[in-house]
């Protein structure tokens, strides 16, 4: 399936009836409804709370968030930014309780320090990958938009961004740009390797008594495997690049004749030694 | 726009960032709209600390109500239902449906349009 970044800006895309199409479609809002959901839990609000919703659209997300049960910690009040004013308009006929605002989200976060004590993004921030003229740039826009999260949250707060990648590079970008902005970042990821597969990128600010990272959010809950990948990124930029004639450069060169189809003398104990000094 | 929201939004254009004069937004021409909402002491109680008193005093008095208390209502105020329905009155269920909210420092004006602030900047104020 085509994806809709590729096809037009965000504003753009989502005219009238696209808008209309995206909040009507039973599928649509099922997924939606269940993102909303597990972001909820993993946000784990305690009590009635202030959430910012980033991209908020037609409010399919931010209607959860009015609804949360008493004893789940709901019903949480929420701001929504989004740039598409039909969108929003939708969500104007909904008659949703949150406020909204008309906001580009890389052009940063309009509010003082320390307002939010939570935020959520259902399939937003992917869009902030592309560019739509030359005097800005994805990294650009991605770094105002952290940096203005960071400082919009209070300490120990926490933002829950679900959101689909295009390929490693956009999904390394976003969670880079997050890691800069000074957040504690993790990913959380839903049925891996399947089509339906759902990330999150789960967000910390330090402070409040909180583990600082992801492992302090997922603690307790069920099936989730915590894979550590930082310390594999450490070895592989502290590994030595092989130099030219050592046993590893030798060892790569052989396999790559190999590979050519020339014959290569097996490899032993011997293989790349010095021979011994003749006298 | 719900008066909370209000007390949180500063100016989204980047110089005025630094500027103490950049907060609050002062309302102009607004239209105000009553809206019903639950009441909820547990959350007011978690927001006030988060409350920007002498900016709600200065918005309050823009929109025209009895002017507030000197000081942010705290500790054992806290625990009079009344002055937390007064709150949640003005707090959450006052909206601004038309208007325009207008930075102190730079003077950008942000238009409010059945309750949706526009707060989209042209590319050279970014």
């Amino acid at each position: 399936m085509s994806r809709p970044e590729d096809i037009l800006p965000p504003d753009l895309f989502y005219n009238d009836n696209e808008s209309r199409k995206y909040t009507t479609s039973s599928r649509i809002r099922n997924i939606q409804a269940d993102m909303t959901n597990r972001a909820l839990e993993l946000l784990d609000l305690k009590s009635p709370s202030m959430i910012l919703d980033v991209g908020c659209g037609s409010g399919l997300s931010g209607e959860i968030l009015s609804q949360e049960a008493p004893e789940d910690g709901g019903p949480h009040t929420w701001v929504g930014m989004d740039i598409s004013p039909s969108m929003l308009d939708v969500a104007l006929q909904r008659e949703v309780e949150g406020d909204l605002f008309l906001a580009d989200i890389g052009q940063g976060i309009p509010f003082r320090p320390g307002s939010f004590d939570a935020a959520i993004s259902i399939s937003a921030i992917q869009w902030l990958c592309n560019a739509e003229s030359s005097d800005v740039s994805p990294e650009g826009r991605l770094k105002r938009f952290f940096e203005g999260l960071y400082a919009s949250l209070r300490r120990g707060g926490r933002a829950v961004c679900q959101f689909y990648p295009k390929n490693d590079i956009q999904r390394s970008m976003i969670s880079g740009a997050a890691i800069k902005a000074g957040f504690g970042a993790g990913m959380l990821e839903d049925d891996p390797g399947t089509k339906n597969g759902k990330l999150y990128l789960v967000l910390t600010v330090g402070g409040g008594g909180l583990q600082g990272d992801i492992r302090g959010v997922v603690n307790g809950m069920d099936d989730v495997d915590v894979l550590d990948a930082r310390k594999k990124a450490m070895e592989v930029n502290n590994a030595r690049p092989a130099r030219k004639g050592d046993r590893a450069w030798i060892m790569k060169k052989k396999e790559q004749m190999e590979r050519k189809g020339k014959v290569v003398k097996h490899n032993s104990k011997y293989t790349g030694r010095k021979r011994r000094t003749a006298f | 726009m719900k008066v909370i929201t209000a007390n949180f939004v500063t100016c989204a254009v980047k110089e005025c960032k630094t500027s103490p004069t950049s907060f609050p937004l002062h309302f102009h021409d607004a239209e105000l709209e009553m809206q019903e909402l639950d009441f909820q002491p547990e959350f007011i109680r978690n927001v006030i600390p988060r409350i920007d008193w002498e900016g709600l005093r200065v918005t309050a008095n823009e929109l025209g109500f009895p002017s507030l208390p000197e000081s942010k209502p705290e500790g054992e105020a806290l625990g009079d239902e009344q002055t937390l329905k007064d709150l949640h009155r003005l707090l959450l269920e006052t909206q601004v449906m038309e208007g325009k909210l207008i930075c102190g420092n730079c003077g950008h004006e942000y238009v409010i349009k059945e309750g949706i602030a526009n707060f989209l900047l042209p590319s050279h104020l970014v």
